[in-house]
C-alpha cells in the first residue's frame, strides 16, 4: 500500500491525469445535464492534454527554439506532445462551441437540459407518423 | 514524383478551399461548387486508383519539410483511394437525389452553410482514408463527427435537434475513447507515424513489454471507432440520427460516414498495430461477437420499427455488424469480405433513403407503414428503386447484398470455433432481413385501399436518376462481382505490406 502511494506521489502528474479522465469521463456519460456533459468534456480533454505534455516534459530542459548549439539538443523538452497539446486544444474548442451552441438551441427550443427528458419527448413524438 | 501522387493532398486542399468559399457565396453558388468538387474527387481518386493499379504499390506522401518520423504523412495504397472514390461517388448521387429536400428541410438562410458542411464531410473522410498518422486521424475524426452533426442539425424542427444532441454524446465518447487510446500508445511506443507505430509496437509485444497496456489502449481505439461506426451495442443514437436528417444527409451519413470510421479502423489494424499483434490481442474476438449480436439483434429492432426511415436505420446498424464480423473474423478472406460489405452498403442504403423519401413524399410526408401501402404505385421508379434495394438487402443472387454474404459463408468454412456462430448469424440476419424488408417492399405495390386520399406524384428526375445510378452499380456488382473481387483482395494484400 506504500510502494503504490508512493508510486502515485511520484507520478504525480499521470496520477492527476487519469483522475481528470475519470471524472470528466464520467461526467459525459451518466449526467443529464447536457451543460454538465459539455463541462466533463472538458475536464476529460483537460486529462489527456496534461498526460500527452507530461510525456514529453524532461526535468530540467528548454523550450525547444533551436537557436543555440545542436549540443545542446538532449536539453531541450520533445515539442512533438506541445504540437500534439496545441492541436487537441483547438478540436476541444471546436467541439465545445459546437455542443455549446446545440445546448442554446435545445434550451430555447424545450426550455430543459435534461437529456432522459429530451429523449423521452422524441419517443412520444416519435409515436406520429410523420417524418 | 508523378503529379497523379499529390492528387490525394489537392483533393483534401480543394474541399477546404471549397467549404471557405461556400461560406461567402450565394447558396447556388454553394450547391455548384460543392458538386464540382465532388466530381472533382471522383476524377481524382478514380485517377490515384488507376495509379496505383497499374505499379501495383502504395506510396507515402511526405507532408511539409520533415521526414518520418518527425513529420506527417499521407498514404495511398488501392484501399484508400478506392474508398475515396466511392465516398465520392455515393456523397455526389446523394447531394443531387436529395437537393431538392434540402431546399425544403433547410432554411433558405442556412443553405450555404449545409454546403459547408458537405465540403467538410468530404475532406474528413478523406483524410481519414489517406492519413497515416494516428493523431492526424483523431484530429480528422472531430471534423468529421463536426461536420456530420452539422448535416443531422441543419434540418429545420425540433426532432433533428434532438437527434443531433444525442448524436454528438455518443460520437464524443467515442472521440475520447480514441483519443486516450492515442495517447496511450503514443506513450507507450512514442511514435505516431503508422510504419514507425507498427515497427514500435511489433518490438514491444516481441519483448513481452507493456503488453497489458497495448492491449488497453488497442481496445480503447477498437471501442471509439465502434461506437461512432454505430457498431451493436453503441448504436442508440444511430436510428435518429439517420431518420430525422434530411435525405440527402441520411444517405451520406448512413451510405458513407459510419464506413470512414470502419476503414481508419482496418488502416489502423492492417497499418499502425499490425494485424498479428491485433490478433493477439484478443480484440478480434470481441469485434466478431459485436458484429454478430449486431447482425441479429439490430434486425430485429428494424422488425418492430414502426416507421420506414428508422427501419432503413436499424437495418444501416445491423449492415454494419456484418462489416465488424468480417473485421473480427482476422483473416485476409474475412477483410475482403469487409470491404466488399463496406462497398455494398454504400450504393445500396442511400438508394434505399432517397427512394423511401420519394415513397414518403406521395405519401403526404408520411413514414408510417399503414401511409406506404400502394406507394409504389403513386411513384413508380421510386417503388422500383426500393424493391431492388430490399431485394438486393436481403441477399438475393445478381444483386450486390448477396456477394458478401457469400464471401462471409465460403470464409467461415476456414475458421475454427468462430465458424459456426458466423454460419448461424447469416442464416438469422437474412430471414430476418426478409420479414422486414420483402414485407415492405410488398406493402408499397399492393393495391391502394378504395378510400386512399393519397394521390400519385410527379416524379422528378434528378431525383430518381441518382438512384437508378446506384441501382446499376448494385445490379453490376452483383452480376460480376470478380474485377471488383480482385481490386479487393489486392487492396487486401498490400495493407498488409
Amino acid at each position: 500500500m506504500a510502494a503504490m502511494f508512493d508510486h502515485l506521489l511520484h507520478n504525480y502528474e499521470e496520477a492527476a491525469a487519469i483522475a481528470l479522465l475519470s471524472i470528466g469521463f464520467c461526467m459525459l456519460l451518466f449526467d443529464r445535464n447536457l451543460l454538465k456533459k459539455v463541462i466533463g468534456l472538458d475536464i476529460m480533454d483537460s486529462g489527456v492534454f496534461l498526460l500527452l505534455a507530461d510525456r514529453g516534459f524532461i526535468a530540467g530542459g528548454k523550450a525547444p527554439i533551436m537557436a543555440e548549439a545542436a549540443a545542446e539538443a538532449g536539453r531541450y523538452v520533445n515539442p512533438i506532445p506541445a504540437g500534439l497539446v496545441l492541436t487537441g486544444i483547438v478540436v476541444s474548442v471546436s467541439v465545445s462551441a459546437l455542443m455549446l451552441a446545440l445546448t442554446v438551441r435545445v434550451y430555447q427550443t424545450y426550455r430543459t437540459l435534461d437529456v432522459d427528458h429530451l429523449y423521452m419527448l422524441m419517443s412520444h413524438r416519435r409515436k406520429g407518423g410523420r417524418a | 514524383m508523378s503529379i497523379v501522387q499529390s492528387f490525394p493532398l489537392f483533393s483534401i486542399v480543394l474541399g477546404l478551399l471549397c467549404a471557405i468559399g461556400c461560406f461567402v457565396v450565394p447558396k447556388q453558388w454553394g450547391r455548384r461548387m460543392t458538386l464540382l468538387l465532388l466530381l472533382a474527387s471522383c476524377v481524382m481518386q478514380g485517377w490515384v486508383l488507376r495509379f496505383c493499379y497499374v505499379n501495383q504499390t502504395s506510396y507515402a506522401y511526405m507532408m511539409g519539410h520533415y521526414p518520418a518520423p518527425w513529420g506527417n504523412e499521407i498514404m495511398a495504397g488501392l484501399l484508400e483511394p478506392g474508398m475515396g472514390l466511392l465516398f465520392s461517388v455515393v456523397m455526389l448521387l446523394s447531394v443531387i437525389g436529395g437537393g431538392r429536400h434540402i431546399g425544403h428541410d433547410v432554411a433558405d438562410g442556412k443553405q450555404h452553410l449545409y454546403w459547408v458542411t458537405v465540403d467538410l464531410t468530404l475532406v474528413s473522410l478523406l483524410a481519414m482514408c489517406y492519413t497515416n498518422d494516428i493523431f492526424t486521424g483523431y484530429v480528422f475524426i472531430e471534423i468529421c463527427t463536426i461536420a456530420s452533426c452539422g448535416l443531422l442539425a441543419v434540418r429545420e424542427g425540433g426532432r433533428s435537434l434532438i437527434a443531433s444532441v444525442r448524436y454528438m454524446v455518443f460520437a464524443l465518447i467515442g472521440s475520447s475513447l480514441f483519443l486516450i487510446g492515442v495517447v496511450f500508445t503514443y506513450a507507450i511506443t512514442g511514435q505516431l507515424l503508422f510504419p514507425q507505430l507498427r515497427q514500435a509496437v511489433a518490438a514491444l509485444w516481441a519483448a513481452g513489454t507493456y503488453r497489458f497496456a497495448m492491449t488497453v489502449a488497442i481496445g480503447l481505439m477498437t471501442a471509439g471507432l465502434a461506437v461512432k461506426s454505430g457498431c451493436f451495442p453503441f448504436h442508440g443514437w444511430l436510428p435518429d440520427a439517420h431518420s430525422q436528417a434530411t435525405t440527402a444527409s441520411s444517405c451520406i451519413l448512413s451510405g458513407v460516414i459510419v464506413k470512414g470510421y470502419a476503414v481508419l479502423l482496418i488502416k489502423i489494424i492492417y497499418r499502425a498495430i499490425g494485424a498479428e499483434v491485433f490478433m493477439a490481442s484478443g480484440a478480434q474476438h470481441v469485434l466478431l461477437l459485436l458484429g454478430i449480436g449486431g447482425m441479429v439483434a439490430c434486425s430485429i429492432d428494424a422488425i418492430f420499427a414502426k416507421r420506414l426511415k428508422v427501419m432503413i436505420a436499424f437495418s444501416s446498424a445491423a449492415q454494419i455488424g456484418y462489416i465488424f464480423m468480417g473485421i473480427g473474423m482476422g483473416t485476409a478472406a474475412g477483410l475482403t469480405a469487409a470491404v466488399l460489405q463496406i462497398v455494398n452498403h454504400a450504393v445500396t442504403k442511400p438508394m434505399l433513403f432517397l427512394s423511401g423519401s420519394q415513397l414518403s413524399d406521395a405519401s403526404h410526408g408520411r413514414m408510417d407503414f399503414p401511409s406506404l401501402r400502394g406507394a409504389g404505385h403513386r411513384n413508380v421508379p421510386a417503388g422500383i428503386l426500393f424493391t431492388i434495394g430490399a431485394v438486393s438487402m436481403v441477399g438475393v443472387p445478381l444483386l450486390a447484398g448477396f456477394i458478401p454474404k457469400l464471401y462471409f459463408a465460403r470464409e467461415a468454412f476456414a475458421l475454427g470455433w468462430q465458424r459456426w456462430p458466423v454460419l448461424l448469424a447469416l442464416a438469422v440476419s437474412t430471414v430476418l432481413n426478409v420479414l422486414y424488408f420483402l414485407y415492405t417492399a410488398v406493402l408499397i405495390w399492393l393495391p391502394q385501399e378504395a378510400d386512399c386520399r393519397f394521390t400519385a406524384v410527379k416524379p422528378h428526375w434528378d431525383e430518381f436518376l441518382p438512384g437508378f445510378v446506384l441501382a446499376g452499380l448494385n445490379v453490376a456488382m452483383g452480376i460480376h462481382p470478380g474485377p471488383l473481387v480482385a481490386l479487393i483482395d489486392k487492396a487486401v494484400a498490400l495493407l498488409g505490406r
